[in-house]
């Protein structure tokens, strides 16, 4: 599904402070894989990340998304095959617009913004009945502001909101990091749920090393901007979460 | 009386202003000086063509263009060039002095006996309450139009753009085209209150456009006093008020002048008036808080 062909990106090109953030990095994501990502910071995860998003491009090598050579199109054109949710809550939804608002902004993730009226009955009916499977007590809120609800809430509504529209490719960087552990927990079971469910191929972030143990069935870690370890299937399962905590020692 | 008429009449006349500073401002998160430039474009132009005998609807799409180009413009220097936003405004702001010169031939250009938008309609005996009346309508067309806009899918993306830039590029919008469109819109909204001020005062100057944003500003921010008191998320509820705030601003210039004030110090007075507007909410919360 993903293919990444020895890309590099390195920031402040040329000064003293260059940054090699990404160093030659080769690696398949097959469709259906739930990828997790770890490492310390600096390791290069995040750039990894918005490589494959298209907000930043790499300096040479090329990227490949269900075929398609990405490694020029910019972030907005790859929304038709990715959905992302960021670290930040504030990021993955917009605070002003009632909750309606930003489910259509989301239902139309594929396709043109056009001059008609989209949020009518029946978009409103089936938001409710979406929201509603998160058994959070929303389905009733939705023309409420994004910004009166929790971090949490958000969260879970932004992964919501990527699955209403075709996607095949979900990008989750760090999503609980600025949650509660209760919150995390209900974002985490989302999030892997949906991915089971859509059968998405996944990229997940993550800090949280129960978060790495518990989730995916393919682990990297990297460092330096590379891949220091790669384990999938059967390996990941095999998997001790103390080992996790090994690599990091 | 005629004295507040008139006032509630240049606050219909400011209330396109008003609009296109609602959505650079509130909207986008624009501070927009072009509006300065766009203001006098508009006038410029619906002076000169009409001391040049041309119909005032000849003059309406040609000032809505122009207005839309101005605005494009600043967009693409803050999209594509990365220039400040604010930076970008003022240079083509500055650029916008030149043009209306060259446009209007001279810095003043009085309007005696041309027809106009008030006179294409005779609804009422007295010539303010026709004025009045063929304002009330254009405004509500205005109204309408972009009202209507901001419910389309198209306008929810504009909403969500100043908002979060990140959610919207993962959402599949292009934010840079987004926001020349937007200013391209504002600007037109903008160029439209010259057209209907130069038309309502019978004269277009080359300095009409002076800090003509705080008014803009000003209105925005009655409008947005109502908005965070009551709460309200309602796209029709939020336009009509930007409008309100536009008639309530002029109101108010209009009684600090009645009761005596110096005509010298208007200006002084409109930016005071703007900084108690802004400031007093805050001074309260804080005595609350």
């Amino acid at each position: 599904m993903i293919a990444i062909n020895n890309v590099h990106k390195a920031f402040n090109k040329g000064k003293a402070n260059q940054v090699n953030a990404v160093n030659g990095i080769r690696l398949n994501i097959q469709s259906n894989e739930f990828l997790v990502i770890v490492g310390s910071n600096g390791s290069g995860k995040t750039t990894l990340l918005n490589l494959v998003a298209g907000t930043v491009f790499p300096d040479n090598g090329s990227i490949n998304i269900d075929g398609n050579d990405v490694t020029k199109t910019p972030d907005y054109r790859r929304s038709q095959w990715i959905a992302r949710v960021f670290q930040n809550p504030m990021s993955g939804t917009a605070s002003d617009l009632s909750i309606l608002d930003n489910f259509r902004l989301a239902a139309i993730r594929t396709k043109a913004k056009g001059l008609s009226i989209g949020v009518n009955d029946a978009f409103k009916q089936q938001v409710k009945e979406k929201i509603a499977t998160l058994g959070m007590g929303l389905e009733n809120k939705i023309e409420q502001p994004m910004g009166t609800l929790s971090g949490g809430q958000r969260q879970a509504l932004t992964l919501l909101m990527s699955v209403m529209d075709s996607c095949k490719v979900l990008l989750l960087d760090e999503p609980t990091a600025a949650l509660d552990p209760r919150s995390a927990d209900v974002v985490m079971r989302t999030a892997d749920k949906l991915i089971t469910d859509f059968k998405l191929t996944a990229i997940l972030i993550t800090h949280n090393l129960k978060d790495a143990y518990n989730y995916g069935n393919r682990i990297i870690q990297m460092g330096e901007g590379a891949i220091l370890r790669d384990l999938s299937g059967e390996q990941k399962s095999a998997l001790k979460q103390n080992d996790l905590f090994d690599w990091f020692g | 009386m005629d004295f507040y008429l008139t006032a509630l009449l240049q606050g219909l006349c400011f209330s396109a202003l008003a609009l296109g500073i609602y959505i650079s401002m509130k909207i986008f998160n624009i501070p927009d000086i072009t509006t300065n430039g766009s203001y006098t474009l508009g006038g410029a132009i619906t002076g000169i063509m009409l001391t040049n005998h041309q119909s005032t609807y000849l003059i309406l799409p040609i000032v809505i263009f122009a207005g839309g180009i101005a605005g494009a413009l600043t967009g693409l220097i803050t999209t594509k060039l990365k220039v400040n936003a604010l930076l970008a405004g003022i240079l083509v702001m500055t650029g916008l002095h030149s043009v209306n010169l060259i446009i209007m031939g001279r810095s003043n250009l009085p309007l005696i006996s041309t027809s106009s938008l008030f006179s294409i309609l005779n609804i009422a005996a007295d010539p303010n309450h026709n004025t009045f009346w063929i304002l009330s309508v254009f405004v509500a067309i205005i109204t309408l139009m972009i009202g209507y806009l901001l419910k389309t899918d198209f306008g929810i993306a504009m909403r969500a753009t100043g908002n979060s830039e990140s959610m919207v590029r993962a959402l599949g919008v292009d934010t840079d085209r987004m926001k020349i469109v937007g200013l391209a819109l504002a600007n037109a909204l903008t160029a439209l209150s010259g057209y209907m001020i130069v038309q309502f005062q019978a004269f277009a100057d080359i300095n009409m456009g002076q800090a003509i944003v705080i008014i803009g500003l000003g209105s925005v921010i009655i409008a947005e006093s109502f908005i965070n008191w009551f709460n309200i998320t309602n796209v029709w509820i939020i336009l009509i008020l930007v409008l309100i705030g536009a008639i309530i601003f002029q109101l108010v210039l209009a009684l600090t002048l009645a009761i005596g004030v110096d005509p010298n110090l208007l200006s002084l007075t409109t930016s005071t008036f703007v900084l108690l507007i802004v400031s007093l909410p805050r001074l309260s919360f804080g005595k609350a808080s």
